[in-house]
Parts: structure tokens; C-alpha cells; sequence
């Protein structure tokens, strides 16, 4: 289906032509830039809805899809298009945006006119990796968001925050790099840059294997699994609020978003071969990263390793397919399992923002993020205490909040797949409980800790309506998510399908 | 052969560009300390004049004229647009800085435009003689030019170091082209292509003149290990120099390897393919790596200039349409990319101080943040960044290697890209994350500001739309 105009070019270009005009309007007049910005983020949501209520559910085929030449000698196309694997994402994009910049609206005093243009051109960007169909311009839009995310750590992040952006620039730009590699070959294999095209291309076992790991390296070190993960939490840790939300919101959702697009379907037999690695990979997350957010004094450093955990059951949930479709010839368990690891994302993606967002609210108040330097918040901000428990339960997947269901869905496959996977999974639901638990314990309840946390002011009307939207968001699609779950049904079925049969 | 003026319609533009400079050469005499700008004016007037006859000039097919010597292709047409536009934005922002440092006299700009005279004539040159014409045209404007700041004692020992050295390269390419002549008995190029497919040249002969002209061709651009002379001269020339010196020669240099390797000694590809796959890998991992160390800005952009070259051997070296044209690409690109870059380094000067070192970019974004995003735009683009231009600069040069099955070359340079990654970024991270050790704003006139607008958004606007000037390459070598 093609729309009546170009929905998807105007939700990538929207943004950026606002960062443009944001950055053009200068820090003079703080409040212009604000406003600007909040407006252009809302346009881009308001445009990118009708992907969502237009969109045809009963296929899965790319719809609202876009495609002109770009350069035509080596046949790379301007060519856009989602389907029920990206939709979803593209809309958390634009919503998670609007919150990051009213979060950020006191807050950055520093520069707000930059900072606000980087958020919106970053938002741009991603959307642009989410909807790309041609793989040149896929990698233009991946290797893009390097460059506002390396400003907005390296200028409004904390102490150490060189260390941490040249850290994460580097380790980023060298895992991608090699993809690139594998981009061009398949390029001279099928003399298109058409990702769908790739994924029809004949490749013998070799050089689907190498093709696996160099894309591998590019998505796990986005993800980030274990043992590729340890930029992510220096990074958020010096991130700035915002910068934290939008890394863990979204950027990390591109890595799972590209084992779907890319690793899956490009290299099915080496994915099916080297499934071990990457199930093993997800369960060491899971298990051990969470061991390790146990011990961590650092509110973010916590949750930066909860996600990382929380990341490792997406890559189970996509992988974790093959087993199951060795064991018996029902597609539905891996279905189940794909669909549990994209309602995992999308999930994340608002609790992890809630989380962040939360410790951004008492950064703000007391510049510190120390577990030790808090207690008993819950005497002086009780509102703020309600969200920051609700949040938590969902970070630990209660039931009735969107971090169960996932969970739940890829514990529940992993079950047919063995029984071991799916035990130790379910070890999160123990341990993800203990550091998150623990955590709020220490931060919100007890005696008050200190006269700083006595003199704390509760969260505001702007704090309180964005904790709101994230925690309807949150319930909805606990209470709820068949929606989310239509729209990518035949998506994921379709693709279950096209790994079942091997390219050699 | 009868001379009108229709068959000199091809040299118009070198015809017109010679008289222009005569023209200045004598009205400057005539001006005062106050009224120089008229020079600067009338350098500019006649850079865009000889753009515009070049475009008039220009056409598909080839014109052979002047007995055999002088060639206008479509090649020709787009690296001398490139170069008069690359020339362009070098004098403009050279005007600045040469008026703080008290030495804004006629000479740079005369000097200037016979160098650009000289390479334009690189770029037609159809036999050894007009080859060797220009490039002892451009090379003393050149060492002149480096000597420009006379009380400059660096400056007066770089140009020292530039002409010893540069003469000793002319002489070893004069030493090459007098073997090749002797091996075939022709000077024009057509010609000498011919008795090489012929097979009846003495083959010893040939190469060994060969090696001697690769030798000379590689020192025009830098590559190791004949690059001892750009990081000391870069470094001790006036930056204004400098800026002139980095950026449009190498549009040249692409010119002049073209001329002598493909179009005079095609017939030896196997023989010049090593050599060049050797100095390539070497500039590459050299440039790139000795870069990290430095701590001044212009030695940096020079090892960074020698990691370049690098690439664009690598272009050549495929041999085939597809990587010339990828070749074209990335050194037109680079000039312009180069350009902006050192005039960042003559913007950040004041009070006739040279800013120099990288700690001088620190809090670049708080003083002026338009220059520090321009800046950031062009360092990514050296880095390969999408969505800058360099990444397809790079892009193509990848593919074109990868199309002869060299994929190991491929490897290599995409390894020594990332390290060279480290110090571009370093750059971008002193300018936005650290704070400013001098605060006063910058100051600089409109027409500098204007431009260095253009040359950055230029990166982020051919990143974008890359086909138009990949066509014209592409279209320069009839792939």
C-alpha cells in the first residue's frame, strides 16, 4: 500500500528540519528554542499516527513505501517502507520524543537550543533506520546517529563524560564498520542495495557465517549483549537524563530491530547453525548481568545493567526459534517467541525511559545518583514515590504491567525449546525483582536519609505529566497489547516462514 | 595546422587566466596599502571568469590541439571547475588572516593564480613537455609562496626544505620521462601508449624510467616514503600558505598521475599497480597513525593529508574506469574538505597570532558555534562519517578495490580508517567539550563567514546527494 503522501519522509525530515531551525534560533531566547522544538516533536508524532490507524495488518508485505533514485551508478534508492517489525517503533520514536524534550526543559540551562536540535535530529535519524529499505541508506541513518549522540554525552553528560562518548563513538563506529563490509559484498552478489533483495539471495554456509558475524558485531555492540555491553553503562552514567532515556529507549531497540531486519532473514542457515552462541550470549546477560546490577551503587549503573539483562531476552526470544522449530515443525512457538522478544522492546522502551527518567527527577533536585545518598523519599515526595514503585514493579514484571508480557511470552517459548533456557530465564523474574526491589527499598522507603532528601521538593506538573503518559503507556500495554501484537502478527509469521527455509 | 580563434577555444580559459594575472600583476603595483583589497577582488573576479570559460570551453569528446600537447576532455572540464572553485575559497579565506599578520600584499594572489595557471595546465597537458610546464609552474609559485612571510624563520626553512626536496623530485621525474623517451622516441602520450601496446620498446628501459616517474608523482602528493617534506612544510609555511597548499595541488596531483600512468604508460599497469598498492598501504597506516600523536593542528591535517593520498592511490590503483572516476571523487572532494579545514585554522588566528595547536580549538563551540558545527561537519567528512561526503568518498574507493578482488585492501584501509577515526573525533571533542582557554568571540568578516557556510554544508550536501558529482566523474572516464 502506498499512501496519498510521503508519511514516512515527513516523520524523518520533520524533526530534523526543526533541529535546524532550533539550532538556527540560538540560546538568546531559551524558551523560543523550547517551544519550537516541543511543537516540532508533536508534529512528527501527529504525522507518524496515521502509519499506525492506516496501516493493513493482514499483510507483510512493506506498505507506505517510498522509492527514488539516490545514486543511480551504483542502483542505491532513496527507498522507505515499514511493516509490522518497524511500525511499532517508529511510533515509540516519536513518542519517547516529545517526553525527552519536555524533560529536558528546565533542566538543560547549558546550551538548550543545541541540545534541543540534537534530540530532534537525532529522532529524525532513527526513524530513518527504522524505515530504511535500501541498505546504504540504512547504513547513512545508522552511522548518523553517531554524531548527535557522541555531542549530547560529550556536552551535557556528567564528570566523566569524554571517556565515556569517545568510548561509545568508537566502539559503535568499529562494530558497524564491519557490517559495511558485509553490505558491500552482498552488494556485488546481487547488484542491488535492496534489503529485501538480500533477503532472497543465495548464500552457501560460509559466507552466511561470516556475513552473521560481521553483523553481529555491529548489532550486539547496539544491543548491547554480553561481552560487548560495557560502553553502555559509562555512557549512560555520564549521559545526561535525556541522552540515558533515548539510548536505552530506542537506540538499544536498533540493534534488536537489525537481528530481525538483517541477521535473521540475510543469513538463516548461519543463524540456525550459531544459535548456541547467541542463546548462550542472552542467558549470560540475563543471569549474570543481572547478578551484577545487584551489587551497583550507581542508580543508572543499575538500570543501565537491567536493561542490558532485559536486552538479553530479546535476543533470546529471536533465537531461540530455531530450536524450537527443530524440535517440532509448529511455527507458533517461535512465533511466540519473536513476538514476546518485539513486546520485550517496545516495553522496555517505556519502562527503561521511566526508570531513567525517574533518577534523572532526584538528579535534578541533589546532583547525586548514589544509592547511599538517598532514603526515605517517600516522606518528602510521595507522588514521585508512587510512580518510582510503580515503575519499578514493571521493571520487574509484575503482572498486569508491558515488562511482563514479554518476559512472560519468552519464557513461555523458551519452555519448548528446553527446559534449562527457560529455567534459568526465569531466574530474572527472582533477581530482576531483587535489584529493582532493593534498589527502591534503599531510595524511597526507611528513614529519611539525609537533610538534603528533607528539603526535597516533589516532581512538578511537567515531571508528573510525562511519569503519567509513560505510566498509561505502560499499563495499557500490560493490560492490553493484543493491538501491538496484531499489527506485527503476520509480520513475524511471515518471517518465521522465510528463516524456516534454507538458502544453501 | 592553421591558428584561428575557434581551435583556441579549448585553451580560452588558460589564455584568459595568463592575461588576467599579467593584468593584476601591473594594477597592483599601482595601489596602496588601503586600496589592495581591489587586487583580491579582481584574483577572485578572475577565478570566477575563468570557471565560467571553462564551463563555455567544455563539452563531451576530446579536442587534441597546439600540435598534440594541449588536451581539453571532459575530465579536464571538471577538475578545472573544481580547481578554480577549490582556489576559490582559499584566497578568500587567506584574506583575513594575511591583513592580521601585516603581509596582505598583490604577490599571494599573483602568485596563486600562475600556481593555478600551472596546474590547469597539469590537468591538458597531452605530452611530457606540457606535463613538465606546468608542474615547474606550480611548483616555484609554490616554494615562493611558502617563503611568503619573509621574518618568518620557519616559514624561510620549510621553503628551503620544499625546494631542495622538490627539485630533487622534478629532477627525478625529468630523469623518468627522458628514459621513456629514449625507450619509445615520442613525448605526446597518445603516442607513447601506442609503441608501449606495441611491444617493440625496450621493456628494462621503460620501467626503470616508470619507477622514476611514479617516484615524482609521488612526491607531488606526499605519499610515503616520499613524504618527509608535508608535515614540515604544512607546519612552517604561513597558514594561508598552507591552505592554498593542501587543497587544490591534489586535484592537480590526480591530474598529473592520470596523464602519465593511464594516459602515457598504461601499457605498464602491471608494473605501477605494485608500486602504488606498496605507498598506498604505507601512507595510509604512516598518515594515519603518526596523526595521533600530534599536537599541532597543521602537522596533524598534514600526516592526515598523507593518509588521504593514500586513498586515492588506492582508487587509481584498481585500473580500471570505475576506480579513476572513484579516484576523481575523493580527490575533489578532499581539496575542498581540506580547504575548509585549514581555513578554520586561518579563522581561528587573531592579531596576526597563528592559532595553531589543537588546544586552540578548545571551546570552539562556545565562541562561535556556527564555525564549530562547520568544523565538525568537516572533520567527520575526513573521518568517513556518514552522512558527510567522505563516506562516499571512501565508499567508492572500497568498491572500486573490491570490483579487482583485492578485498585484503579493502580490509586495510577500512582498519587504518578507524584508527585515523580517533583523532578526528578527538579534534571535535576539544572543540565542543572543553572549555574555552581564550573567550573573546571570533571575529571575521562576511565574506569569509559565507563561504566557510558553503564549504561545510558543501560536505553534508554532497553526503546527501553524491550522484550529480559522481556522474560528472564517472562521465570524465566514459564509464
Amino acid at each position: 500500500m502506498t499512501a496519498d503522501w510521503p508519511i514516512i519522509s515527513a516523520t524523518i525530515w520533520l524533526p530534523i528540519l526543526g533541529g535546524a531551525l532550533v539550532l538556527g534560533s540560538g540560546d538568546k531566547a531559551p524558551n523560543v528554542s523550547r517551544w519550537l522544538a516541543l511543537l516540532f516533536a508533536v508534529l512528527t508524532f501527529l504525522v507518524s499516527i496515521p502509519l499506525y490507524t492506516g496501516f493493513d495488518a493482514g499483510t507483510a508485505q512493506m506498505q507506505f513505501v517510498e522509492k527514488a533514485p539516490w545514486v543511480p551508478m551504483f542502483d542505491v534508492n532513496y527507498y522507505l517502507g515499514v511493516d509490522g517489525i518497524s511500525m511499532p517503533l517508529i511510533l515509540l520514536t516519536t513518542f519517547i520524543s516529545i517526553l525527552v524534550i519536555i524533560a529536558g526543559w528546565e533542566v538543560i540551562q547549558h546550551k538548550p537550543s543545541q541540545y534541543m536540535a540534537a534530540f530532534l535530529i537525532m529522532e529524525g535519524v532513527m526513524v530513518g533506520v527504522f524505515a530504511s529499505l535500501d541498505a546504504m541508506l540504512f547504513y547513512v541513518f545508522w552511522e548518523a546517529m553517531l554524531i548527535p549522540m557522541f555531542i549530547i554525552i560529550g556536552v551535557w553528560g556528567g564528570p566523566n563524560r569524554v571517556y565515556a562518548t569517545i568510548k561509545f563513538f568508537l566502539y559503535t563506529f568499529l562494530g558497524s564498520v564491519f557490517m559495511l563490509v558485509a553490505l558491500i559484498y552482498m552488494y556485488f552478489k546481487s547488484g542491488s542495495m535492496d534489503i529485501l533483495a538480500f533477503h532472497d539471495l543465495k548464500l552457501n554456509l560460509t559466507e552466511q557465517i561470516l556475513i552473521f558475524v560481521a553483523f553481529l558485531l555491529a548489532f550486539a555492540v547496539k544491543v548491547p549483549m554480553w561481552p560487548v555491553h560495557t560502553w553502555l553503562p559509562d555512557a549512560h552514567v555520564e549521559a545526561p537524563t535525556g541522552g540515558s532515556v533515548i539510548l536505552a529507549a530506542i537506540m538499544l531497540k536498533i540493534g534488536g530491530y537489525g537481528f530481525l531486519r538483517f541477521s535473521l532473514p540475510i543469513t538463516p542457515d548461519a543463524s540456525s547453525e550459531l544459535d548456541w552462541l547467541i542463546i548462550a550470549m542472552s542467558l549470560i546477560a540475563v543471569v549474570y548481568i543481572g547478578f551484577v546490577a545487584l551489587v551497583q551503587q550507581d542508580m543508572k549503573k543499575l538500570i543501565a545493567y537491567s536493561s542490558i539483562a532485559h536486552m538479553g531476552f530479546v535476543t533470546l526470544g529471536f533465537f531461540i526459534a530455531f530450536i524450537i522449530m527443530g524440535r517440532s515443525d509448529v511455527e507458533s512457538g517461535a512465533v511466540l517467541g519473536m513476538q514476546g522478544g518485539m513486546v520485550q522492546m517496545v516495553s522496555h522502551g517505556f519502562i527503561s525511559a521511566a526508570m531513567f527518567l525517574c533518577v534523572g527527577v532526584l538528579y535534578d533536585r541533589l546532583h547525586s545518583r548514589e544509592i547511599g545518598d538517598y532514603g526515605g523519599v517517600v516522606n518528602v515526595m510521595p507522588w514521585f514515590a508512587g510512580f518510582m514503585v510503580f515503575f519499578a514493579m514493571a521493571n520487574a514484571g509484575l503482572p498486569g504491567t508491558s515488562g511482563f508480557v514479554g518476559e512472560f511470552m519468552v519464557i513461555l517459548a523458551s519452555f519448548r525449546a528446553d527446559f534449562w533456557f527457560a529455567f534459568l530465564a526465569a531466574t530474572t523474574l527472582i533477581v530482576g525483582a531483587a535489584y529493582t526491589l532493593w534498589m527502591v527499598k534503599r531510595v524511597v522507603y526507611g528513614e529519611i536519609g539525609s537533610d538534603k532528601v528533607a528539603a526535597l521538593q516533589d516532581i512538578n506538573k511537567r515531571e508528573a505529566l510525562v511519569l503519567t503518559s509513560l505510566a498509561v503507556a505502560v499499563l495499557i500495554l500490560g493490560i492490553w497489547p493484543a493491538p501491538l501484537i496484531e499489527v506485527m502478527d503476520i509480520s513475524i509469521e511471515n518471517l518465521v516462514r522465510h528463516i524456516a527455509i534454507t538458502k544453501l | 595546422m592553421e591558428y584561428n580563434l575557434t581551435t583556441l577555444t579549448p585553451v580560452l580559459p588558460e589564455i584568459f587566466l595568463l592575461a588576467a594575472t599579467c593584468l593584476i600583476l601591473v594594477i597592483d603595483l599601482f595601489l596602496s596599502e588601503r586600496t589592495r583589497l581591489l587586487t583580491y577582488g579582481l584574483s577572485l573576479a578572475a577565478l570566477i571568469g575563468a570557471v565560467a570559460l571553462t564551463q563555455y570551453a567544455a563539452g563531451p569528446g576530446r579536442q587534441v590541439i597546439l600540435d598534440g600537447s594541449f588536451v581539453r576532455d571532459p575530465m579536464a572540464d571538471v577538475l578545472k571547475t573544481g580547481l578554480l572553485l577549490v582556489t576559490l575559497f582559499a584566497f578568500v579565506y587567506a584574506k583575513d588572516y594575511l591583513r592580521a599578520l601585516g603581509i596582505l600584499r598583490g604577490e599571494y594572489f599573483v602568485l596563486g593564480l600562475f600556481a593555478v595557471l600551472g596546474m590547469m595546465v597539469m590537468i591538458s597537458a597531452n605530452s611530457f613537455l606540457t606535463v613538465y610546464l606546468g608542474l615547474e609552474l606550480l611548483a616555484l609559485c609554490l616554494y615562493a609562496l611558502v617563503a611568503f612571510h619573509r621574518d618568518s624563520n620557519n616559514g624561510a626553512e620549510a621553503a628551503m626544505k620544499y625546494f631542495v626536496l622538490g627539485a630533487l623530485a622534478s629532477g627525478m621525474l625529468l630523469y623518468g620521462i627522458s628514459m621513456i623517451y629514449g625507450a619509445t622516441g615520442q613525448l605526446s602520450f597518445p603516442e607513447v601508449a601506442k609503441v608501449i601496446t606495441g611491444g617493440t620498446a625496450d621493456q628494462t628501459v621503460l620501467v626503470f624510467g616508470l619507477v622514476f616517474i611514479v617516484i615524482g608523482i609521488s612526491f607531488k602528493f606526499g605519499a610515503v616514503p616520499f613524504h618527509m617534506w608535508v608535515p614540515d612544510v604544512y607546519h612552517g609555511a604561513p597558514t594561508a600558505v598552507t591552505l592554498f597548499l593542501g587543497s587544490a595541488p591534489k586535484i592537480a596531483a590526480f591530474a598529473l598521475a592520470i596523464r602519465l600512468l593511464v594516459d602515457g604508460l598504461g601499457g605498464l599497469i602491471v608494473q605501477w599497480q605494485d608500486m602504488l598498492i606498496i605507498m598506498s598501504v604505507l601512507s595510509m597506516a604512516l598518515g594515519n597513525v603518526i596523526a595521533i600523536a600530534q599536537t599541532n593542528l597543521k602537522r596533524m591535517l598534514a600526516y592526515s593529508t598523507i593518509s588521504h593520498v593514500g586513498f586515492i592511490f588506492l582508487g587509481l590503483l584498481a585500473g580500471t574506469d570505475k576506480g579513476y572516476s572513484a579516484a576523481m571523487f575523493y580527490a575533489i572532494v578532499y581539496a575542498l574538505t581540506a580547504a575548509g579545514g585549514f581555513g578554520v585554522v586561518t579563522m581561528l588566528s587573531r592579531n596576526g597570532v597563528d592559532a595553531e595547536n589543537i588546544h586552540d580549538l578548545k571551546g570552539l563551540n562556545d565562541r562561535s558555534p556556527w564555525l564549530a558545527f562547520m568544523m565538525m561537519l568537516i572533520l567527520f567528512s575526513m573521518a568517513g562519517v556518514p552522512p558527510t561526503v567522505g563516506f562516499f568518498a571512501k565508499l567508492f574507493v572500497l568498491d572500486a578495490v573490491i570490483s579487482i578482488d583485492m578485498v585484503w585492501l579493502a580490509g586495510v584501509a577500512v582498519f587504518f580508517s578507524i584508527i585515523g577515526a580517533f583523532y578526528y573525533i578527538r579534534a571535535v571533542k576539544v572543540m565542543y567539550f572543553d572549555k574555552p582557554i581564550d573567550a573573546r568571540p571570533l571575529v571575521s568578516s562576511a565574506d569569509t563567514r559565507v563561504m566557510m557556510s558553503v564549504n561545510g554544508l558543501a560536505m553534508l550536501g554532497f553526503g546527501m546527494f553524491p550522484a550529480g558529482l559522481l556522474a560528472a566523474c564517472r562521465a570524465a572516464f566514459g564509464a
